[in-house]
């Protein structure tokens, strides 16, 4: 009997047939392991949680059935289904921080999860529960269930959260984007935890991610989502070196790598939003491949090697990875447009209390950092959060005053303050930010957006405003349309080219790009990031770009400085950087990629 | 944690000196002063209006004037009230407790109450118990204290007769007798406060009832009414302890008006009497009572906050 | 538009938009329907029960009831709004400055603002009236201040949610002047909370402009006014109840209308009425 069986699952919001999962079908037996991969919006969270009888208020399942050890979870009792949970099947949600009550010890709540379905006497829950905490791995197992979760790092509580998940000794373990937020080398170690446990354990496991590297980790067999539908489902070496279907193709050939050179290519067009995919094929927009058949819905039809595919135009040729324009060669020689010299930021004076109580004054953010940007180059920064990577690139546009050192600007000193700077100086250094949601001020049109820079920096008329502004909306490859819209009615992909826009409106000489597409799905990071190579190569603007994921920056940047708490451990160009990289924390970022290999690799092996 | 507690007292402090000054200030601000206020026409005559400044000191500098008042301050003495002409310390003293006595009965019933009929609504939300409930504390919040007052006299008193409404008490009678004078007005100040206080309390549990941690114990298993305890409970009201504090520190200006509604002896209406009466040094020293207790009770609040918060108690490692 | 058909199809919303739109076209129109002089005293028709004449009864000056109740809410209402325009302008500039500059500036000057806050309202206006004199003329302004200082908690935080917002930084990069930034990248975001707020405001301060008229510092007689009816009618409530009733009830009834109306608007702009922070 199959431990996990779902049936043609259809999940719509509430009082409407707008679909969020349409006819989504897994079986699992025991010991199997299956991941979800997809981008935002495409169901697999949704997927996941009524795997476990869960859905979100303003949701109703409205087809299909999902059976867990033979019983299904629309017919059984509420006691029986908090009976499953926890004992039979388990989740580790997404963010860990949030899941832990913040009022209760850690040690509490993790026992709570055993004495639910386990009536042993307090003594014993005392003991498993250090058992298990060594058992993920924390330091102190005996003395780290009296902390409460905000007093734990995030890697931490993300252990805390998957002790407590195998607390009952479940036979089936849902995991919901489980390195979501952690740094790149905590997400290695979570990840090869998870592999022990699944060799220890011989447990069957569902993995969501969008990450399509911590699936070819952890999981058999990999499922893609598009729109709500499961579009292909193959064992996961296949997936990941022959994907059939257009879209898993397209996204897999997105992601950068590192043993890639150059920038990876986009799919054009954009997802549809939850719910709102148009008849036939929802990828039909999109997909070069599509032909007429594609106005019916395809279904999932299986393939000889298990897998299964619902399309009308599958590829089963191999991946050939499409090169994109690689970076260019030598930057401009002659005075960089930026230089920076012994730069040093502290976050604050250490407060006059502190100083009485003789606390050590904490460590400054960033500590004696130089470095310099030549005329058109792409500089890449990377680090770990807390680095001070964002601290310096903050530095420069003049928001957080350095505590020691300069900065110039074409060999004139920057002063430290946006508000000490003339205008010239400030047009000629731009800024575009992470947030999507954040960057673009959800009261403003397009237009208004882009027409403040030209107002400010060049008193332009409405009518210049106007030809400037639909010239800048081309220029980042979006409708006209879009300069009557307002950010609510954009995607995340196309509100940071609206913020592109709205940076090169200036003219700029410099543009900071702080994390700018750490918050999009992987192919629309694409876009944007050729998007960014090529503006910045029409204009001759140089470029520092500030990211976490060396990968990316790999991709897209001339040259690249490593940042390590505060002080830059390697720079030089991207490609012998990355290649052969000489500090050892260089080394573990580019370790910690996930590997997605190509059909060559003989190394590659799951778990 | 220890540093978080001597900020939050030093904040208070300051506070506590700015009120002062602010007082101080404000009275100096307005047109004449206490001896003209006090003299009423008479002021128009020279020799008495000096005469009247030289004996209370209005004669010399402001600043000089701050510091001896802040200097006698910190020692516990008052000044003297004109009217009365008796120290100040002694004609508010008493009334300071009985207006204790009204409030902390007023709060010891109140936001148990309030807090409870809170949580219970917001489990039932929606429900009739829920409307019900809400509704009449959305009407109870619109009527100002003197409605609530004369409506509660009106039925307690004059309908049905089991209260003597108005308080008859003295000033310094016992604090027992006060106490059983205490039922009609304490209901009238409780009333508005218990009613955003609960509106308070429903939201904050509806909002926590949709945080990850919750779905995160109903995913483990645990039944739901342990969840509400050890999960929902602490976590919903946790926040709204710092704003309960705010809200009874509210109290003090519902003091006045009860008071003097029920003509209860305390230092609200003792506020009215002295501003009718224009007896500034007074007046100056019941705002700056006033003004203390606000600081006060907003630290304590604060504080117990600070103690129940994990989060607060302790720092990341 | 859009909004105030959200508002009215809820039905709490249309019945406090109803409440408060009669109460404002009974302070408009009163004076041309009133059916009997409202401050002629008539020494014959001390304290009548309601009848066909007098629907509201008479008060113990023999004054109809029923047409000092029509006016009772026109000096207060117009007390209120003025009082309440410069609360909010005032609360309003101060906390969105504040909010925006931060930093030590901010820290002090919400020191001052706690002290002032700490001070009860209803004493610095029972002060302030004692030494003035009783009238609009001294009344609207120390409203406003003493009313501001609640706003600028309101608008700071509202403001503070956006502050922190990269389109804030973005604006103050790009060199944008501090004022620019105020009223074009952060006022329009926080304009429906203040709205709400406002609305607020105006029925405590109704509510604070009836609470003087009783302790005889607001409205002065022979102005007819709800508050000051009902401390009138306090001595003869035994005998007389209506006296303090319909008062009472023309009172009550526009607050409960204004409370209901804001709770809907909130509803309808995504706003947290209580803290006026944006929820959708």
């Amino acid at each position: 009997m199959k431990l996990l069986d779902a049936q043609d699952l259809t999940i719509c919001r509430s009082g409407s047939d707008s679909a969020i999962v349409s006819a989504a079908s897994l079986a699992l037996g025991p010991g199997e392991t299956i991941g979800i991969g997809g981008e935002s919006g495409c169901g697999k969270s949704t997927l996941l949680l009524a795997l476990m009888g869960i859905v979100k208020p303003g949701l109703t399942v409205t087809g299909g059935r999902v059976h867990i050890s033979g019983k299904d979870l629309a017919t059984i009792s509420d006691g029986t289904m908090r009976g499953l949970r926890g004992r039979f099947v388990a989740m580790v949600p997404q963010s860990a921080a949030m899941a832990l009550t913040p009022t209760m010890r850690v040690g509490a709540q993790l026992a709570e999860a055993m004495a639910v379905h386990d009536a042993s006497p307090p003594g014993d829950i005392a003991a498993h529960t250090t058992a298990l905490f060594e058992k993920v791995r924390l330091p102190e197992p005996d003395r780290i269930g009296k902390r409460y979760p905000h007093e734990l790092s995030g890697g931490q509580m993300q252990r805390v959260a998957i002790a407590m998940a195998l607390a009952c000794r479940p036979k089936l373990l849902l995991l919901d984007e489980p390195t979501t937020g952690l740094d790149v080398t905590t997400q290695a170690g979570i990840l090869d935890l998870l592999g022990d446990l699944r060799r220890e354990t011989g447990m069957a496991m569902v993995c969501v991610s969008h990450d399509i590297g911590v699936l070819a980790r952890l999981t058999d067999r990999v499922a893609v989502m598009y729109a709500g539908r499961i579009v292909e489902e193959r064992p996961t070496a296949t997936l990941l070196t022959r994907p059939a279907h257009p879209y898993a193709r397209a996204l897999l050939a997105s992601v950068p790598r590192i043993e890639i050179p150059g920038l990876p290519p986009s799919i054009p067009g954009s997802p549809p939003p939850p719910g709102m995919s148009g008849p036939g094929c929802a990828f039909a927009p999109r997909c070069s491949r599509a032909h007429a058949a594609c106005e019916q819905v395809p279904t999932l039809l299986p393939l000889p090697d298990g897998g299964r595919i619902a399309c009308h135009a599958p590829d089963h040729g191999p991946q050939a990875p499409v090169k994109g324009p690689g970076p260019r060669g030598a930057p401009e020689a002659g005075m960089p447009v930026i230089a920076v010299r012994n730069l040093v930021v502290r976050y604050r004076r250490a407060s006059f209390l502190a100083r009485i109580t003789r606390q050590r004054p904490p460590d400054p953010v960033v500590a004696d950092v130089s470095l310099t940007l030549a005329r058109g180059e792409i500089l890449g920064l990377v680090g770990e959060s807390g680095s001070g990577k964002s601290t310096i690139l903050r530095a420069i546009a003049g928001l957080w005053p350095p505590s020691a050192g300069n900065i110039t600007l074409d060999g004139a000193n920057l002063p430290a303050r946006v508000t000490a700077r003339d205008r010239a100086a400030l047009r000629r250094v731009q800024v575009v930010f992470q947030n999507p949601d954040a960057s673009l001020n959800p009261r403003h049109t397009v237009r208004e957006i882009l027409a403040q820079p030209l107002r400010l920096y060049f008193n332009a008329n409405p009518a210049e405003v106007e030809a400037r502004a639909r010239s800048l909306i081309a220029d980042v490859r979006l409708d006209p349309a879009h300069l009557d819209r307002r950010p609510a009615q954009l995607s995340g992909g196309e509100r940071q080219r609206v913020a592109l826009a709205r940076a090169f409106a200036a003219e700029p000489d410099v543009i900071l790009c702080d994390e700018v597409t750490s918050a999009l799905d992987v192919s629309v990071q694409a876009s944007v990031l050729s998007l960014i190579h090529d503006l910045c190569h029409a204009r001759g603007t140089s470029c520092l770009f500030v990211a976490h994921d060396i990968a990316v920056v790999a991709a897209l940047c001339d040259r690249v400085a490593v940042l390590h708490q505060g002080r830059i451990v390697e720079q030089g160009p991207a490609r012998s950087v990355c290649s052969i990289p000489e500090h050892p924390f260089t080394r573990s970022l580019i370790g910690a990629v996930h590997r997605i290999p190509d059909v060559h690799d003989n190394s590659f092996r799951v778990g | 944690m220890l540093q978080m507690i001597l900020r939050r007292l030093g904040a208070a402090w300051i506070t506590v000196v700015v009120v002062a000054v602010v007082v101080f200030v404000g009275v100096e601000l307005m047109p004449g002063d206490a001896c003209t206020a006090m003299l009423g026409r008479d002021a128009a005559r020279v020799e008495v209006l000096e005469n009247c400044r030289g004996r209370m000191g209005l004669n010399r500098p402001p600043v000089e004037r701050f510091f001896a008042w802040a200097g006698d301050l910190a020692q516990g003495d008052l000044g003297i009230s004109m009217k009365r002409e008796r120290p100040i310390v002694d004609i508010v003293g008493p009334r300071l407790r009985n207006t204790l006595i009204l409030a902390v009965s007023a709060a010891l019933a109140g936001v148990p109450l309030a807090i409870g009929l809170g949580v219970m609504v917001a489990l039932r939300r929606e429900r009739p118990f829920d409307i019900i409930v809400s509704t009449t504390a959305l009407i109870a919040m619109t009527m100002p204290e003197f409605v609530v007052a004369a409506l509660l006299i009106l039925i307690f008193a004059i309908w049905l007769g089991w209260s003597a409404g108005v308080v008859t008490a003295a000033y310094d009678a016992p604090a027992l007798t006060l106490l059983f004078a205490t039922p009609l007005p304490a209901v009238t100040l409780a009333l508005v406060y218990i009613a955003h206080i609960m509106r308070m309390v429903r939201s904050s549990v509806i909002d926590t009832a949709g945080a990850d941690y919750i779905l995160m114990a109903r995913m483990k298993g645990v039944p739901e009414r342990r969840i509400v305890r050890r999960h929902l409970l602490p976590n919903a009201i946790l926040p709204t302890i710092p704003v309960i504090g705010l809200t009874l520190a509210w109290l003090l200006s519902g003091v006045v008006i009860v008071e003097s509604a029920f003509n209860y002896p305390g230092i609200g209406r003792l506020a009215v009497n002295a501003v009718a009466d224009r007896d500034l040094p007074l007046v100056q020293a019941i705002t700056l009572i006033f003004g203390l207790i606000y600081v006060s009770m907003t630290l304590v609040a604060d504080l117990l906050a600070m103690a129940l918060n994990p989060r607060l108690r302790t720092r990341r490692l | 538009m859009s909004v105030l058909r959200a508002v009215l199809s809820q039905p709490s919303g249309a019945i406090g938009v109803a409440l408060v739109t009669g109460h404002v076209a009974l302070a408009l129109l009163s004076p041309v329907i009133l059916p009997h002089d409202p401050i002629a005293q008539n020494a014959d028709l001390i304290l009548r029960a309601p009848s066909l004449t007098h629907p509201f009864g008479t008060d113990r000056l023999g004054r109809d009831i029923l047409s000092r109740a029509m006016l009772g809410g026109r000096e207060a209402m117009l007390i209120a709004t003025l009082s309440t325009l410069i609360a909010m302008i005032w609360g309003t500039a101060v906390g969105l400055f504040l909010a925006l500059v931060g930093g030590r500036t901010d820290t002090y000057v919400m020191r001052i603002v706690d002290a002032l806050s700490s001070i009860p309202g209803i004493l610095i206006v029972m002060i302030f009236v004692a030494a003035l004199g009783v009238g609009p003329a001294a009344l609207i302004p120390i409203l406003g201040y003493s009313y501001g200082l609640g706003v600028v908690y309101i608008a700071r935080a509202a403001a503070l949610d956006f502050v922190a917002r990269d389109f804030v930084m973005s604006a103050q990069a790009r060199g944008h002047a501090r004022t620019i930034i105020l009223l074009r990248e952060v006022l329009p975001n926080v304009r429906d909370s203040l709205a709400v707020q406002g609305a607020m405001q105006w029925s405590w301060l109704l509510l604070g402009v009836a609470s003087l008229s009783f302790l005889g510092l607001g409205v002065a007689p022979p102005t007819p006014d709800w508050g000051l009816m009902i401390a009138d009618a306090r001595g003869v409530m035994p005998t007389a109840p209506w006296a303090v009733l319909w008062p009472m009830a023309m009172l009550s009834s526009l607050i409960v209308g204004v409370n209901l109306s804001a709770d809907a608007f909130a509803k309808a702009l995504g706003v947290d009425r209580q803290t006026g922070v944006r929820t959708a």
